[in-house]
């Protein structure tokens, strides 16, 4: 694999001409031939995707308004500051090996939920300038790769991307390359503890070790991340590094891209990106609730934490928003999670199994389960099958029932009358009228009188006491 | 008052009153009311009773003198024969109103009928519909303003015409109601079982070929009928084990439970088995049921007495094995056309020390596993292996070596049977009651003879189309006790074999001599003089009777059954005199009696008024036969294939003017030439035509070709 990627690098390199991050992109690329060898081929394939993309997503941000741009970017820059202190202040508290490990780990509790804070703030800015960001992508992973650990998830290029974008508008500026550095370094640092939660919502993330995991692990067997409102709401984490749309799942991205060219289609570039085969024990991750006084919150006495990012997400729509999302069949039900509607959605209307009591059901096994279980309870049919069945046999009885009066009718009229059937005991009866009886001539209605046919006879076991 | 002389014909005469009341107060054992003096006189009300009859004595002094009270213990004893409560209730005013209070069972013979009879029988609590074909919402609503506080039980088996409305107000309104008949009922909906459900006390239900009836209807009736003591659910294709589970956790008073046919599966099972009270289980033709669900089976049923997996094709013999485990109670079992019986399940028969009846019908058994039947079983009391294949003299033997208590054996169709089995039956089974040996055609005529001479207690004996011959009936006379006895297909018999049972077996009430050849008028007589009680006779294909045998028959007055079917030299005297005779007659088969005319039917339309069921096909009956069984209100199934002078608008009238009709087999030819309207308004009367073309086949075959054809085929 690396062989074949090498020559694809030095093409695109020499490409990208007079962009403004020309330097940076050779470095990378030179950064990159050196240290394949020690770099995983996953760090490279990213590398490869977001490398193509340079000299196009260059040209779509040129369209853009260059003040409203800088704008965004001050207020990043405003950001990465804040976040530097504070890891700053981490680091100085890392030296201090006197602190107690319980008090450490309460300070760096306070920290993380400050830097989340601050992050997200930073990312949500950033959001603004998606298309922009693409240009350093390279240099930024570049960076990250060469100081701190491998960023390969989808989110951790996002926030390289912003940081890389700030060192590229900063530059002018004149901040030294240093001070990006070890922001980033810092940045990194932290991304294990904390960012990770940003990026995952399929967990396709791979965990980066870089000796800083663990330090954080005294408050129980687990560690306790908590993403903020604006993070667990943003629609999408995975943006394209081309026309800027978002996605929820990296996937989607990786087969959204395939739209972009035929690089993209690659197995390679289609692959999910599989997880390192690093052999340190994974920590185990949960999550907790922003919300103060949830029960998900971890600030709760019976704290109860989360286990995936989907499901903080998922918890915080249900328990802490509007529920947004009302189903077209009822009108009745809301939700504030789309899936779960489209779930009721898929039985609106289908809990046609009542019982007395008024409770609805969708099956049938649960109803009967619910009626053995209560006493009293009955299977309840809809009143509109009653009354539709009761109509249909009614109406059918009483359409029998005219038929056959009509026929008395017609019997009385054409052979009763003349003929007096009980009495049929000899032979003399004329039977003439059998000829002259004509049954396809008859006439419904007409006489009037006889309702009994007149051959209603009479001798029966119940006859006897007339 | 025309009718009067028929109707009245059967009124006893005051001695036979007088005896009945002596019988009451001397607390005899077995006192017979029917059994009058033969010198009772016929009475005509208005003058014979008080000038010849009541001579020195007035009449409203005799009839004041007994006490209502006194008049229902007579009508108690009565119930033998719904004549004689006819002929009471015609004595006079007082009898006839004591009868109107006393009955309690009322069957109407045509729904017409069923306003009258409410009228005149306000205290009826049993109510038999199943002859009136069609009872329309009216006719239930009729019931219910009559009946309403008495009415207990109403039986609509066979009925069709109402709808849910009907029966639902029925089951509403009638607080006493505890016993329901729906059977049949195959459009009823789940709303009427809802109606059903809210008549608390139902104890009794069956609603067999309910197929429109679902888990929702049957959940409606578990729910609300917790008394429920009975419930058949035979054929109810709509219900699954969802609603026969709650009805097992609902009606804990289940003793009888018909699961027969349904499509349930294992899941309803252990729910079933665990009813406290349950006694009896069928689950024929359950063919979801198998193997794995009955293995896993838990729970033990104690209760549980008589059981019936018939025709259970996907459970193996190791799984009825495990199904016989849990009901260590069990007195009946019934595994018919199953798996192959072997060793392993008749030694899961150990266990079972209460059982006394096993039916084994038509599966295959093996030798070993009779003679385990034989060890495992502690005294056995009724075996049937009908149709049984592998059933040898061996495991025959060892089985009633064993069980000297037997008194129902079955073995018909058992071919590989010889004497030898039949000397152990005989020589070990005294006690039989019951054989049935059709077509063991192994055994010689000398076997057959052991059982009129050891087998003293048989009531009922069949011995179709075996060898016997007139020794072996000398034999059978010694079962003095018989009430059924069946040789038909014995070609050998003659006379002399006849004579000889008719001089004993007095009490015979059913003889089958269908193709019996060799016999004449002469047997015949003897029949009608040896067996006066003799209710049902079939004489088919017996070519050497004529007139004279119908004559001698007519003396029988109880005859309820008569078959002459093709018996050339029968006429129209021989019918009537028949018919003037025994006139409880109700099925009648006279097919191919080719010199039977208008004559003999107009006798028969005359006085069989009790008639139900004929076959004329063939006869020399013409438009005005048929129009003169009309008037025989009673005749609910009438075979006519080609009567050769039968017009379309002869057939259109009689079967107008027979309003009772619910089954009637004609000829396909005369679809077409009857006119539609007419047929749709026969149908809408609840009477179902049978449409059939078969072709005209005048020649008789002998019996003998016709033996041999049946027994090649056999072989085949």
């Amino acid at each position: 694999m690396h062989p074949k990627q090498m020559p694809t690098f030095e093409a695109c390199s020499s490409m990208s001409s007079e962009s403004r991050n020309l330097n940076q992109n050779q470095r990378a690329t030179e950064f990159d031939a050196r240290e394949t060898e020690q770099s995983l081929p996953k760090f490279s394939s990213h590398l490869d995707n977001s490398f193509h993309q340079s000299n196009q997503a260059q040209r779509v941000a040129m369209n853009w308004d260059p003040r409203a741009v800088l704008n965004s970017l001050d207020i990043l820059g405003q950001k990465i500051h804040q976040i530097q202190d504070i890891v700053r202040s981490t680091l100085s508290d890392e030296r201090q090996l006197s602190i107690q490990p319980n008090e450490f780990a309460a300070q760096q509790q306070l920290i993380n939920t400050d830097l989340t804070c601050t992050i997200i703030e930073l990312i949500s800015t950033a959001g603004t300038l998606l298309p922009l960001i693409k240009n350093a992508l390279a240099s930024g992973i570049n960076s990250s790769g060469q100081i701190g650990g491998i960023a390969n998830s989808a989110s951790d290029l996002d926030l390289v991307d912003i940081l890389r974008q700030n060192d590229n508008n900063l530059l002018s500026e004149g901040t030294k390359d240093s001070e990006y550095e070890e922001l980033i370094k810092g940045l990194s640092d932290w991304d294990d503890e904390g960012m990770k939660p940003i990026s995952t919502e399929d967990n396709d993330v791979k965990d980066n070790e870089d000796g800083v995991s663990g330090e954080n692990l005294p408050l129980g067997s687990y560690e306790v991340l908590q993403l903020e409102k604006e993070e667990i709401l943003a629609p999408h984490t995975h943006f394209c590094a081309i026309c800027g749309k978002g996605f929820k799942r990296d996937a989607n991205l990786r087969m959204h891209m395939r739209g972009h060219g035929d690089e993209y289609k690659s197995p390679s570039a289609l692959a999910k990106p599989t997880k390192e085969g690093s052999s340190e024990p994974v920590p185990i991750k949960r999550y907790s609730c922003p919300f103060i006084g949830c029960k998900r919150n971890k600030e709760h006495k019976n704290f109860q934490p989360l286990k995936t990012i989907l499901c903080v997400k998922n918890h915080y729509k249900r328990s802490h928003c509007d529920k947004s999302y009302t189903c077209r069949r009822c009108n009745s039900k809301k939700f504030s999670v789309m899936a779960d509607l489209k779930t009721h959605e898929k039985h609106c209307g289908s809990n046609k199994w009542l019982c007395s009591c008024g409770t609805t059901f969708s099956r049938k096994d649960k109803l009967f389960g619910h009626i053995a279980l209560f006493q009293g309870h009955t299977p309840a049919l809809s009143m509109d099958e009653v009354k539709s069945q009761g109509m249909s046999v009614q109406g059918q009885s009483d359409e029998v029932m005219a038929k056959e009066e009509d026929i008395d009718y017609l019997i009385s009229g054409n052979v009763i009358e003349d003929t007096n059937f009980s009495g049929l005991n000899g032979t003399d009866n004329d039977l003439g009228y059998f000829s002259s009886m004509n049954f396809d001539s008859f006439t419904f209605g007409g006489i009037d009188g006889l309702q009994q046919p007149s051959f209603d006879t009479s001798e029966s076991l119940f006859s006897f006491h007339k | 008052m025309a009718e009067s002389g028929d109707l009245f014909r059967r009124i006893r005469g005051r001695d036979g009153f007088t005896t009945v009341a002596l019988d009451l107060f001397s607390t005899t054992a077995n006192p017979s009311p029917c059994s009058y003096s033969g010198s009772a006189k016929r009475l005509r009300i208005g003058d014979a009773i008080p000038a010849a009859v009541v001579a020195e004595e007035d009449r409203h002094d005799l009839v004041d003198s007994l006490s209502e009270e006194i008049l229902f213990l007579i009508l108690d004893r009565l119930e033998s024969d719904p004549l004689d409560k006819k002929s009471f209730s015609l004595v006079c005013r007082s009898f006839y109103a004591a009868e109107s209070r006393h009955r309690r069972a009322l069957t109407p013979l045509l729904s017409d009928l069923l306003p009258a009879a409410l009228a005149r029988y306000p205290l009826a609590s049993r109510l038999d519909l199943s002859l009136c074909p069609r009872i329309t919402d009216a006719a239930l609503a009729s019931v219910r303003g009559a009946l309403r506080s008495s009415l207990r039980s109403i039986d609509l088996s066979r009925s069709t015409g109402f709808s849910q409305a009907g029966i639902g107000n029925l089951a509403v309104n009638c607080a006493a109601l505890v016993e329901i008949n729906l059977s049949n009922a195959t459009d009823l909906s789940d709303a009427a079982a809802a109606a059903i459900g809210r008549s608390r006390n139902l104890e009794r239900l069956w609603l067999a070929r309910c197929k429109m009836v679902t888990d929702m209807g049957i959940g409606c009736i578990a729910v609300g009928c917790q008394k429920l003591r009975l419930l058949c659910l035979k054929w109810c294709l709509g219900i699954s084990d969802l609603g026969v589970g709650l009805v097992a956790v609902k009606c804990k008073r289940l003793r009888t439970l018909d699961l027969s046919f349904m499509p349930i599966t294992k899941k309803c099972l252990p729910a079933v088995l665990q009813l406290p009270h349950l006694e009896d289980l069928a689950l024929v033709g359950c063919l979801s049921i198998d193997d794995e669900g009955l293995i896993s089976l838990k729970q033990e049923c104690k209760s549980l007495q008589v059981l019936d997996m018939s025709n259970c094709q996907h459970v193996s013999h190791a799984a009825f094995s495990s199904v016989l485990n849990k009901a260590p109670g069990l007195r009946q079992m019934t595994l018919a056309y199953n798996c192959l019986v072997t060793h392993s399940l008749a030694s899961s028969l150990q266990k079972l020390s209460k059982l006394r009846c096993i039916r084994l019908d038509g599966s295959e058994v093996t030798t070993s596993g009779l003679g385990t039947i034989a060890n495992s079983c502690k005294s056995l009391r009724e075996l049937s292996l009908s149709k049984c294949s592998g059933v040898t003299d061996e495991g025959l033997s060892s089985i009633v070596m064993k069980h000297k208590g037997l008194v129902k054996l079955d073995v018909t169709c058992c071919r590989n049977i010889t004497d030898f089995s039949l000397a152990s039956i005989t020589s070990s089974c005294n006690s039989l009651t019951s054989l049935r040996m059709e077509s063991c055609t192994l055994v010689s005529k000398e076997g057959l003879r052991l059982i009129g001479q050891h087998c003293h207690l048989l009531e009922e004996l069949d011995l179709t189309d075996n060898d016997l011959d007139d020794e072996g009936l000398r034999a059978i006379s010694g079962c003095q006790k018989l009430c059924i006895l069946k040789i038909g297909i014995c070609l050998k018999i003659r006379d002399e074999g006849l004579i000889h049972v008719a001089k004993s077996c007095s009490k015979l009430q059913e003889i089958d001599l269908y193709r019996s050849i060799g016999i004449t008028d002469t047997g015949v007589m003897a029949i009608a003089r040896g067996f006066p009680l003799l209710q049902t006779i079939n004489l088919a294909y017996c070519t050497g009777i004529t007139d004279d045998s119908l004559r001698s028959l007519s003396k029988c007055s109880n005859l309820y059954t008569l078959e002459i079917r093709g018996c050339p030299q029968v006429s129209s005297l021989g019918l009537a005199a028949i018919s003037v005779g025994c006139q409880k007659l109700t099925n009648l088969d006279i097919k191919k009696c080719y010199h039977v005319n208008d004559a003999g039917i107009l006798f028969l339309a005359c006085f069989s008024q009790n008639l139900r069921q004929i076959n004329l096909s063939y006869c020399s009956v013409t438009d005005v036969g048929l129009l003169a069984l009309a008037s025989v209100s009673c005749l609910q199934n009438m075979t006519i294939l080609h009567l050769g002078r039968l017009t379309p608008s002869g057939l259109a009238a009689a079967l107008l003017a027979c309003g009772g009709l619910t089954k009637v087999k004609l000829h396909s030819s005369f679809k077409p030439l009857v006119p539609k309207p007419l047929l749709k308004h026969i149908e809408a009367r609840g009477c179902v035509f049978q449409w059939r073309d078969k072709p005209f086949q005048v020649e008789l075959e002998p019996s003998e070709v016709w033996k041999q054809h049946s027994q090649e085929m056999h072989v085949e």
